[in-house]
């Protein structure tokens, strides 16, 4: 028997859904026993009807002046309870070292004494910050939202691809994907235990209320936004809308007092906690650039007097500095006293003569990233560039070697994606998402897979072609309901399960079968008397 | 106004609603069974099926989201499931058609017609289309009714469906508990939810969201204000007051429910949600019973058999 997946080839890189043998991997056999009894033209009517209710939703993307859906693969990407387990570990390991050392460098400097990141590479960085140095983070958290890249190598081994620390964004896709999937697909679910991700707004809003400054008492929470035309515009108003806080832009909010408000039609109202979507250079004119129209004048001041949390932290930027990314793993080493969980992927530094005589002598075969870049901004990768494209960036790296950084060409892993009528392997990487309250990092079960859709394209964003799939982590079996527990307040009683009986439902007597049936006799057969009246049921 | 076309009018009301709720239940119920791993699918479905006076029997072999789907939504012979409401609905509109506006009648005929291709998609599908058609419904009400007598019987009968169906549909969360799709889901198949969300600044417990499908005075979808959207018909309806006690008993069963709730302590109701849940829906039942006897008395039943002639 034919089916979709005839013909899926296996190739170089590690596929998530194959062995090396070809076999079926466990945790993927109910997704595909699913899935193999669907038709094309099921799976292509079932992804319709996902791209009709993103374009209905408005998660769309704009592509030559027209609005069309993110695309959402049909195929979710499984990820094991065990492999999600050691991910967890690596992502919580990796932002409890990323704090410390923003904390560090944003005050006794001790790892650049300690020579374990050399000074230069701290202030050379662009995203440094001074005016950091001057903010105490609220119970001493700078990342109170992060997202950790990460991709599959050809060993199936999960590394490390980039930190962000900024702005995270993609976490609203996450939270759409699922209920997009649950509604389009209900059976592929199946008897699968599937970590649910709702519970994401619940602990953002914990952690922002939990980092408002002190002797707040019911701290006021905003989420800033740069504007309806941000890119990212919809994943601002769908958290703003989870959180159930007030969406602002910067002309919302006023400073006065070393204090920071926002106008509403009740007057002015304080805000306690900003979880900002404006990058640092547009976020104060009097701090950054004089000429943003985005920002709130007076913002950091209000902060450096601790009267205002910005989350994520000012300055966070020096912590997603690629050249920085590859001193991690010595950072994880110093702080926490640790083995890295997670690994990088190998990395030269293009500042050592060495290596960057190295590379730029293999440049058709390496990947070349600007250090400041996201977005998948500015990367060449070698074999599939052309050669003005690398005689171009290699003068670049030639005038600003810390710039620039280069790393071998890692076959990202592939996954079963639908895509011309039949499922075919696609590269992925994995963007898990974490909260940190302060006390403890927590690790959304899920997070969010982009595919390259066109085929051996290995850059996912999707600024580039890129979709995402829906990341499911199997919950091994038999675990207790975890409790979120959100309010230890009294929750409404409830009752042992046994069928209850119901109170009965009343139905118009007209509506009762014989009645009708009795009038269109009578219609029929005019001439014949009318035999019994019916009754009126029980009301 | 005739009794016959008044209680046309008043179902009307009722089966719209019933359909437009059931269809919000349902797909809480389905997207949760879908999605929450813990899921004890049997229970759920038992309790759901009782809870909407559709008991399965012990001995019925798998109860699953199947036999919720078959028996709550597309039972066409059941004017309790969404099909056998919509279906209900476009009769009683065709007996009163005289009175019901042609839009009106056109889109619940609409509806009918078209039910059979709408209920082959998806169950969110389906769902989607019930509540959008239900809108539409709504909608050719507000604008296109006079507001007479026509417009107090429906409106009449979709308040009172509307608060016995939130009482049963918040049965369904008290009697699962943990095992129910949580208070948020709830609110969310109510359109509640962000409204709920920026009334309580995102800090709210479950507590407060059975307090907001209680007991919100501005959420139209909430007990308190459909049993107020009903009794404010009724007044409509019979204008003349005396100077002491109700004498409709339709009013007084409304009346006395939505005072227990409204002055009661939010922590008492909750203590003992199932039931107070029930007394709801029997306040609704004998409400409808009350106007019945009183606006669409049914014909003394004349048997006339052979042998009586």
């Amino acid at each position: 028997m034919t089916d979709l997946f005839d013909g899926y080839p296996l190739q170089q890189a590690f596929d998530e859904m194959l062995d090396r043998d070809g076999t079926l991997r466990s945790c993927y056999e109910q997704v595909h026993g699913r899935l193999t009894g669907l038709t094309a033209d099921e799976v292509a009517s079932r992804a319709d009807a996902l791209a009709r209710s993103y374009l209905a939703q408005g998660v769309t993307f704009d592509f030559a002046g027209e609005e069309r859906p993110f695309p959402l693969d049909v195929v979710p990407r499984v990820i094991e309870q065990d492999d999600w387990t050691d991910i967890a570990l690596g992502v919580q390991q990796r932002v409890r070292a990323l704090e410390a050392f923003l904390d560090d460098v944003y005050g006794p400097q001790q790892a650049v004494k300690d020579g374990v990141v050399p000074q230069r590479l701290i202030q050379s960085s662009s995203d440094f910050q001074r005016v950091a140095a001057s903010i105490q983070p609220a119970g001493g958290v700078r990342c109170h939202v992060s997202g950790i890249d990460l991709v599959r190598d050809e060993a199936g081994q999960y590394r490390v691809l980039e930190d962000n620390v900024r702005v995270p964004s993609g976490v609203s896709y996450v939270v759409s994907n699922r209920r997009a999937m649950v509604r389009t697909f209900p059976e592929l679910f199946g008897r699968l235990r599937v970590q649910p991700v709702v519970d994401y707004p619940q602990r953002l809003l914990a952690a922002l209320v939990a980092s408002a400054p002190d002797g707040v008492p019911d701290p006021t929470v905003v989420v800033l936004t740069p504007g309806v035309y941000n890119s990212a515009y919809f994943e601002h108003s769908l958290l703003a809308r989870l959180l159930g806080v007030e969406l602002v832009e910067g002309r919302d909010l006023y400073t006065k007092g070393g204090r920071v408000y926002m106008r509403t039609t009740e007057g002015s109202r304080r805000v306690d906690v900003i979880y900002r979507r404006v990058d640092d250079e547009w976020i104060d004119p009097v701090e950054f650039r004089g000429d943003s129209m985005l920002g709130v004048p007076g913002l950091v001041n209000a902060a450096r007097l601790g009267n205002v949390t910005l989350a994520n932290a000012l300055g966070n930027g020096v912590a997603d500095d690629k050249l920085v990314y590859t001193y991690v793993p010595d950072l994880i080493r110093y702080f926490l006293a640790e083995e890295p969980v997670l690994a990088n992927v190998d990395t030269w530094r293009l500042e050592e003569p060495d290596a960057r005589a190295e590379v730029l002598d293999r440049m058709d075969e390496l990947v070349v990233k600007p250090v400041d870049g996201s977005g998948g901004k500015g990367i060449v990768v070698g074999p599939q560039a052309t050669r003005a494209e690398i005689d171009a960036v290699r003068s670049r790296i030639v005038e600003d070697p810390r710039g620039w950084i280069a790393q071998p060409v890692v076959q990202l892993s592939t996954g079963p994606t639908f895509v011309d009528g039949a499922f075919r392997p696609r590269h992925l990487d994995l963007r898990p998402f974490a909260v940190n309250d302060g006390s403890d990092v927590w690790v959304l079960p899920g997070g969010l897979t982009r595919v390259a859709l066109p085929e051996g394209q290995l850059v996912v964003n999707s600024s580039q072609g890129g979709g995402s799939k829906d990341t499911w982590v199997l919950e091994s079996d038999a675990g207790p309901r975890p409790v979120v527990a959100v309010s230890a307040e009294s929750r409404p009683a409830t009752r042992p399960t046994t069928p209850p009986a119901g109170v009965p439902r009343a139905t118009n007597p007209d509506d009762v079968a014989a009645n009708q049936q009795q009038q269109q006799q009578q219609q029929q057969q005019v001439s014949t008397s009318s035999t019994t009246a019916t009754g009126g049921a029980a009301c | 106004m005739l009794s016959r076309i008044a209680e046309s009018l008043f179902w009307i009301g009722r089966y719209v609603e019933r359909a437009d709720d059931t269809a919000r239940i349902l797909d809480v119920h389905v997207q949760m069974l879908s999605e929450d791993p813990w899921a004890d699918e049997a229970t759920a479905c038992r309790s759901l099926l009782a809870i909407m006076d559709h008991p399965a029997g012990p001995g019925d072999r798998e109860v699953n989201r199947d036999t919720v789907l078959r028996l709550l939504a597309h039972d066409r012979e059941n004017p309790s499931s969404i099909a056998g409401s919509l279906l209900a609905a476009r009769e009683n509109a065709r007996r009163a058609r005289e009175i019901v506006s042609t839009d009106l009648w056109e889109c619940l005929n609409t509806t009918r017609n078209t039910l059979p291709s709408h209920a082959r998609r998806g169950p969110h599908e389906f769902f989607s289309w019930v509540r959008e058609r239900a809108a539409v419904v709504a909608g050719l009400m507000e604008s296109a009714t006079p507001r007479d007598s026509t417009w107090h019987f429906m409106v009449l009968g979709q308040a009172i469906e509307r608060a016995d169906m939130t009482a049963r549909l918040i049965t369904t969360q008290a009697r699962l508990g943990t095992g129910g799709p949580g208070w948020n889901t709830l609110l969310r198949s109510c359109g509640a939810y962000e409204a709920y969300l920026r009334t309580y600044r995102g800090r709210a417990s479950d507590a407060d969201a059975a307090g907001f499908l209680i007991l919100d005075r501005l959420f139209p979808r909430s007990i308190v204000y459909a049993l107020h959207a009903a009794e404010r018909a009724l007044r409509e309806l019979e204008p003349v007051e005396g100077r002491h006690a109700v004498s409709d008993d339709a009013r007084r069963a409304l009346g006395i429910m939505r005072s227990e709730l409204e002055f009661a302590r939010l922590g008492d109701l909750l203590t003992d949600l199932p039931d107070t849940m029930e007394r709801v829906q029997v306040a609704c039942t004998r409400a409808s019973g009350a106007i019945k006897h009183r606006y669409f008395p049914a014909v003394a039943t004349t048997a006339w058999v052979e042998e009586a002639l």
